[in-house]
């Protein structure tokens, strides 16, 4: 069970910040204002980035639904933190933003905190949890 | 407009969330294998709250894609992380989750971290 979890858990974390890197290179490039248009969302979306992007958001999204149906949600969003300083480090590395010492210390305390929540009892609420 | 694209994505996410949590736990475990995304599909076209939590998702989604083009991504993915201590409350308060001193803290540290990331 636990092991489970965590599987889904990693998949969970490299995909999210690899669908958003896609994302946010294919719509810096792209040459209109994304704003409340539709039309223009729906041309971003050709894009192969903002495709790629969409695609590997989407499979993360359903990884993350099945990681809620194992454990609490107030267990999910700390531990999911973990990708925060993926989507931190892949800024730096290939869309070239600039990370500063302080946003560095910032991933050692979501480290941290993402290590302590992982101590703690995954599903607190069973008896809703029993396979249906 | 950044802050409004930003109040969009922490509401609409947190919905989201919420809805998914509780829906997902009444469908029981789930995995995202071959047969297991299949059965998962299945489950979220049987459930309207699952269906409704995907809109939410989408409301915030767009916001996101407008947020990311007009901030850097170091700024946008860990500004919309503010949801989750809404949301943590919530999962407290409405779902009934035990949030003890080492998920709080834990917690808080990731907090923490997640605004000295947004700076």
């Amino acid at each position: 069970m636990r092991f489970r979890t965590y599987s889904l858990l990693g998949l969970f974390v490299f995909l999210r910040p690899l669908g958003n890197l896609s994302l946010a290179w294919g719509t810096k490039h792209f040459p209109q204002v994304l704003e409340l248009n539709p039309a223009v969302y729906l041309r971003a979306m050709v894009d192969p980035f903002v495709a790629l992007g969409i695609a590997m958001l989407i499979l993360a999204l359903l990884t993350r639904m099945a990681l809620l149906s194992l454990a609490d949600l107030s267990f999910v969003l700390p531990v999911t933190a973990i990708g925060y300083v993926l989507a931190a480090l892949f800024g730096s590395v290939f869309l070239h933003e600039t990370v500063t010492v302080q946003q560095w210390t910032g991933t050692v305390l979501i480290f941290l905190g993402t290590g302590l929540v992982g101590t703690t009892e995954q599903n607190t609420t069973r008896q809703l949890g029993k396979s249906a | 407009m950044k802050w409004i694209l930003l109040s969009i994505v922490v509401t609409a996410t947190a919905l989201s969330d919420l809805l998914q949590s509780h829906e997902m736990k009444r469908a029981g475990e789930q995995s995202v294998g071959a047969r297991g995304l299949a059965r998962l599909l299945r489950t979220i076209a049987m459930r309207r709250y699952l269906i409704l939590s995907i809109v939410c998702l989408a409301i915030s989604f767009f916001a996101f894609m407008a947020l990311v083009q007009a901030e850097p991504l170091s700024f946008a993915v860990p500004a919309s992380a503010s949801s989750f201590i809404l949301e943590t409350v919530l999962a407290k308060l409405v779902l009934k989750e035990e949030v003890g001193l080492r998920r709080g803290a834990g917690a808080l540290l990731v907090l923490g971290g997640v605004v000295l990331l947004a700076r």
